[in-house]
């Protein structure tokens, strides 16, 4: 039987990428599974979510993580569980879907990154509104984008794999851009 | 103009996508007969002021919300999500 290689979603691109006070490293972050609670099962799902992997059932704009598990908000009516497989309990009430190989995840480091972020995404990116472990739905130029502030300050940002390219190649500009206007002072 | 989307908080306008008005959301049963249909899809009111319409956050968290604007003002008043929404 043949032996497939998996291959990442930025390989042949131009990650790791610094430049000036910013920079932009492929995020590993294991599974992906997509939750949706059953309508009514939200309470249900956050019990069994807490007993089998540790993790709070993320509000809107919520996010949280402990070790290699980090659980998103994702949108209306559904979160993102990176790391872990998901424990079988949580099929009783929610609808679990694979998305490991569906999402390109970035992490944006830097002080400047705030500063390059702004000029792609149409939201306040203050620690005021999107501190450490807010996550958001959102877009980065026009793409559908997670982007979520880690508690260690990087923002950690999701596109779908199909445009991972068009993800590195906006945010190396966006990163030029910074650092130019920076270097006229 | 901005929208108060009630998962997201203010939203910009570019991230929504119009779904009508929002009697849309308010289907008729199937046996409530020709007239209630006929109504429901093709009779709108045109109203100068505030209005409610269908948005969807379609480039945000994707949920469905009933905005409330003044279609003299463009002021926007409020945003709920549909029934079900979530």
């Amino acid at each position: 039987m043949a032996e497939l290689t998996a291959t990442p979603p930025f390989a042949g691109l131009c990650l790791p990428l610094e430049i000036g006070r910013a920079r932009i490293d492929a995020a590993e972050l294991g599974q992906l599974t997509n939750i949706a609670p059953f309508r009514g099962k939200d309470a249900a799902l956050a019990t069994a979510l807490q007993a089998a992997h540790g993790l709070d059932l993320p509000q809107a704009g919520q996010s949280s993580a402990l070790d290699d598990a980090l659980i998103l908000w994702f949108g209306a009516g559904h979160v993102l569980l990176c790391g872990p497989a998901p424990d079988v309990a949580l099929a009783d009430h929610a609808a679990l879907t694979a998305q490991t190989d569906g999402w390109a995840a970035l992490t944006l480091s830097g002080p400047d990154a705030e500063p390059v972020l702004a000029r792609l995404v149409p939201l306040d990116l203050s620690p005021a509104s999107l501190g450490a472990g807010r996550t958001a739905r959102s877009t980065i130029g026009h793409m559908p984008a997670s982007i979520t502030r880690r508690q260690d300050g990087t923002f950690l940002l999701m596109t779908f794999r199909s445009m991972a390219g068009t993800l590195a190649e906006d945010l190396q500009t966006a990163m030029s851009g910074v650092n130019a206007r920076r270097s006229l002072g | 103009m901005r929208f108060p989307c009630p998962l997201c908080g203010d939203r910009d306008l570019q991230e929504f996508t119009f779904g009508g008005a929002a009697v849309m959301a308010e289907r008729p049963a199937p046996d409530a007969g020709v007239v209630a249909w006929d109504a429901y899809l093709h009779l709108r009111d045109n109203p100068a002021g505030r209005s409610e319409e269908l948005w969807q956050h379609d480039k945000g968290c994707g949920a469905w919300m009933v905005v409330t604007r003044d279609t003299v003002t463009h002021a926007v008043h409020g945003a709920r999500l549909t029934k079900g929404a979530t």
